[in-house]
């Protein structure tokens, strides 16, 4: 510990930060319509986001009112379920978490918390923004069209996907793909001025090695969308032309309902490729920030820095990496080589270092800690059980040989939703809850959070962990009734009955959290600058809510990191970024030796 | 997914590299150490510090993002390759002259490029509507090669390999065509008198960048359809 300088020079790089000539909008329309500020676009992504996933939660509860109470529902027929599964699927997936967490967070935090009047690119980072409404529009009307919206299930396999027979054939999975194109093209936008903005735009003293972790979490799932995303737009492409103008990338020459197809010689398995070529990377796009985001509010929560910094940076850069390595997990049983089926197997495992590696540092960081059990701190303590609850069924599935029985049962189904639907959810909440005093003014109620919390907590423990059970037993995904099939016990109806209560209990417990973000904006407690006393920028702004430009006249000078919790002989029990060593009081040489010591 | 795998190996390899350089032995718990020097990208002489400009540093991640697109088109066309039933691209002969109207058109760029930094306006115009010409002449070209393709009966449907062909040259297309924005906007600040040279010369550097690098692209593409 000799290292910290605690009374270095009050040394500051040069300025070789340009000031930004920013857009100033003169009309209600130019600053809260087509605005071009990133809070703004940030609170326009965080809105649509959360519209269409209470889309998607509604169509979650339907299913699970069909599987928990079979042939009671007449509104409910096996077409439309499937089309209820592919919608919930790819809405939650795409357009809730990969918008909410870059393009929601991202657009708020990166500029605040790199210290940045604003993105490198306004105009672009406006133009993502409309672009993502209008896939998102799409998507909607994809459920009006004859014939509804696709019920391919959120992998869209072919030749299922435009097959005679599957839901939605007819324009459901035309206005599917083109919705995707243009997420992917919205993204890729947003996605430029996120690298750049991190890379370019870094205030004086903010060092990559100071940024904060939710910065280096949106980054490099940032650099991972951007780089995956292609492949989703290549095979959404491809498919929409198979589809459209009769070509045949991945139909092969079949016969459907009688009759000889026109296709000839396409390859299903090539789609699969490409499809989890992006998909695998896609679920760290979604864990990546979720992983950062936790990490700091862990640290301000529990007055201590984060354990293990440069660890957990690196860590997050090998899971980026070897996120590309992994995708033919997912294909396991497409009849594969078993020597591709061990490589892959073995990359799987691999990932699971860095990855546990963040999960010690994380306990550790609360190790001895000053926690302070608030909502945040609540759902990020519930996003490590949740997620080490998930991630170690990952490891059973990624084996060939156990994946194999389990393959599209329930245990899957149980696996991914506690590591990539519940565990981010949770920290999407927790962030929610953390940062809503700093875009709002206003603190959220702390009673009703806590309620929000525990019903959903403990609720989705009901949900998924017997889902575990039906899968041992063998129970298919995907599938509309059971009917009487012979490996399923009695119990096991009981058991998907019990599952839909719990269900819907959690999917009304969220009333309590929209109640509170409504309520709050008009008559939660004024939160002042800095209520959770955390020492990133964004804390320290000169305005609550921060104006356009951020900061006041001058841009912030960094001096420390963004952990600095706790500090022996400091006044307070955190130091912001922007403090210099200068400014505070110098410890006395018998303090200083006792920090050595 | 061998191509876009070693795309994307070198990509990680060269972030690697880079983040190794910029945080190896920067002690980020220490206030206000020499990890400040890491911000100007480990250049200690800072008033010769010259920042790289947003648009450039912009320009190379759209570049990396279209070469993913790119490596993923040329391994999906070169798994499909390997299949039994392949059937071979028959390619128009028009392509090698649309590719030397594209070497042309960068030519033209890269000596726009280099009068802009002589601060030459007159061969800047000259070079950049050269460039421009050659450019939309490449663009009819791949048409009629189209046309070509169609008359003979070789249609986007016919079989896998075709459908690669339509597919891959259209993207291209669309990516020149962008690139034709981008001139277009250059060349009428060119006319504006009232812009400066800089400005001039970052625009034009960024097409030719992009230029050349879209015929690099083609060039590869263009060797992966004759390999058949």
């Amino acid at each position: 510990m000799s290292d910290v300088a605690h009374d270095a020079v009050d040394f500051a790089p040069p300025a070789e930060v340009e000031e930004m000539e920013l857009y100033h909008p003169k009309t209600w329309i130019g600053k809260y319509v087509w605005s071009q500020d990133a809070k703004v676009i940030a609170i326009q992504y965080g809105i649509t986001a959360i519209l269409i996933g209470l889309v998607a939660l509604v169509l979650s509860v339907i299913m699970r009112l069909q599987l928990g109470f079979p042939h009671t529902f007449d509104f409910i027929d096996p077409a439309n379920y499937l089309q209820f599964v592919t919608m919930h699927g790819m809405i939650m997936v795409i357009y809730l978490l990969t918008a909410l967490f870059l393009g929601g967070f991202g657009n708020y935090l990166i500029p605040l918390m790199v210290g940045a009047r604003d993105m490198v690119f306004p105009y672009v980072n406006m133009i993502s923004y409309w672009v993502y409404l209008a896939a998102v529009l799409v998507l909607v009307a994809s459920i009006f069209v004859p014939g509804g919206s696709t019920g391919a299930g959120w992998t869209l396999y072919p030749p299922q996907a435009i097959s005679a027979g599957t839901p939605g054939i007819d324009g459901g999975i035309i206005l599917m793909l083109i919705s995707l194109a243009l997420f992917i093209i919205g993204f890729t936008m947003g996605g430029l001025n996120y690298i750049v903005t991190v890379l370019q735009a870094r205030t004086r003293g903010m060092s990559l090695m100071r940024l904060p972790l939710t910065v280096w979490g949106i980054f490099m799932a940032t650099v991972l969308a951007l780089l995956a995303f292609p492949a989703l737009f290549v095979s959404a492409i491809m498919m929409l032309l198979d589809r459209l103008l009769g070509t045949s990338f991945f139909m092969p020459a079949m016969i459907s309902l009688g009759e000889q197809t026109s296709y000839d010689g396409g390859s299903p398995l090539l789609f699969q490729h490409l499809f989890w070529f992006f998909g695998h990377p896609e679920v760290y796009i979604v864990a990546l920030p979720a992983f950062g985001i936790v990490s700091d509010l862990l640290s301000t929560h529990a007055r201590k820095a984060i354990f293990g910094y440069r660890m957990m940076v690196w860590a997050i850069v090998a899971i980026g990496a070897l996120s590309f390595v992994v995708w033919a997990h997912h294909m396991y049983v497409s009849g594969m080589n078993p020597y591709f089926g061990f490589f892959f197997a073995t990359t799987t495992l691999i990932i699971a270092v860095p990855t546990a590696i963040k999960v010690y540092n994380w306990v550790l960081t609360l190790w001895r800690g000053n926690i302070r059990l608030n909502v945040p701190m609540l759902f990020a303590i519930g996003f490590i059980f949740t997620f080490i609850n998930g991630g170690l069924t990952g490891l059973f599935l990624g084996n060939v040989t156990i994946d194999l029985p389990l393959s599209d049962t329930y245990f899957v189904v149980a696996h991914f939703h506690m590591v990539m639907a519940v565990s981010p959810i949770l920290v999407v909440f927790g962030a929610i809850y953390h940062w809503y005093p700093k875009i709002t003014g206003r603190m959220l109620n702390d009673t009703l959070g806590k309620i929000h919390f525990w019903i959903t907590f403990l609720g989705t423990y009901a949900i998924y962990f017997p889902m575990h059970y039906l899968g041992f037993e063998g129970l298919p995904r995907r599938y509309f009734s059971y009917g009487d099939t012979e490996f399923m016990s009695a119990s096991s109806q009981d058991l998907n009955a019990a599952i839909t209560i719990a269900a819907i209990i959690v999917a009304f417990a969220q009333i309590f959290f929209l109640i509170n973000l409504f309520t709050s904006y008009f008559r939660g407690k004024l939160a002042g600058p800095n209520p959770w006393e955390a020492t990133t920028l964004e804390w320290q702004t000169a305005d609550t809510p921060p104006k356009h430009g951020n900061f006041g006249e001058e841009l912030p000078v960094v001096y420390r990191w963004a952990y600095d919790y706790s500090v022996p002989n400091a006044d307070l029990d955190y130091i912001p970024q922007n403090v210099s060593p200068s400014d505070l009081k110098k410890p006395t040489a018998a303090q200083q030796g006792e920090i050595e010591n | 997914m061998t191509y876009t795998l070693i795309f994307l190996a070198i990509l990680m390899a060269a972030v690697v590299w880079w983040l190794v350089k910029q945080t190896i032995n920067v002690k980020p718990w220490a206030a206000d150490s020499a990890a400040d020097a890491v911000r100007t990208d480990g250049v200690h002489g800072l008033g010769s510090y010259v920042p790289l400009p947003n648009i450039k540093l912009g320009l190379g991640v759209f570049l990396a993002v279209v070469t993913s697109l790119f490596a993923l088109f040329v391994s999906a066309y070169t798994i499909r390759m390997e299949y039994a039933d392949w059937r071979p691209l028959i390619e128009p002969n028009l392509l090698w002259v649309n590719t030397g109207i594209l070497v042309l058109s960068s030519v033209f760029l890269q000596w726009a490029w280099n009068a802009a930094k002589r601060q030459d306006r007159a061969a800047v115009k000259r070079g950049i509507i050269g460039s421009g010409i050659c450019t939309v002449a490449f663009i009819i070209g791949q048409l009629a090669a189209w046309n070509q393709l169609s008359a003979a009966g070789h249609f986007i449907q016919s079989n896998p390999a075709n459908g690669f062909f339509y597919l891959i040259t259209a993207t291209h297309a669309l990516h020149i065509l962008g690139g034709l924005f981008a001139l277009g906007k250059t060349i009428s600040r060119l006319w504006q008198h009232s812009s400066e040279m800089p400005e001039i010369l970052l625009g034009v550097e960024l097409c030719a960048v992009y230029w050349h690098y879209l015929l690099a692209i083609w060039l590869i593409l263009f060797a992966l359809m004759l390999n058949t």
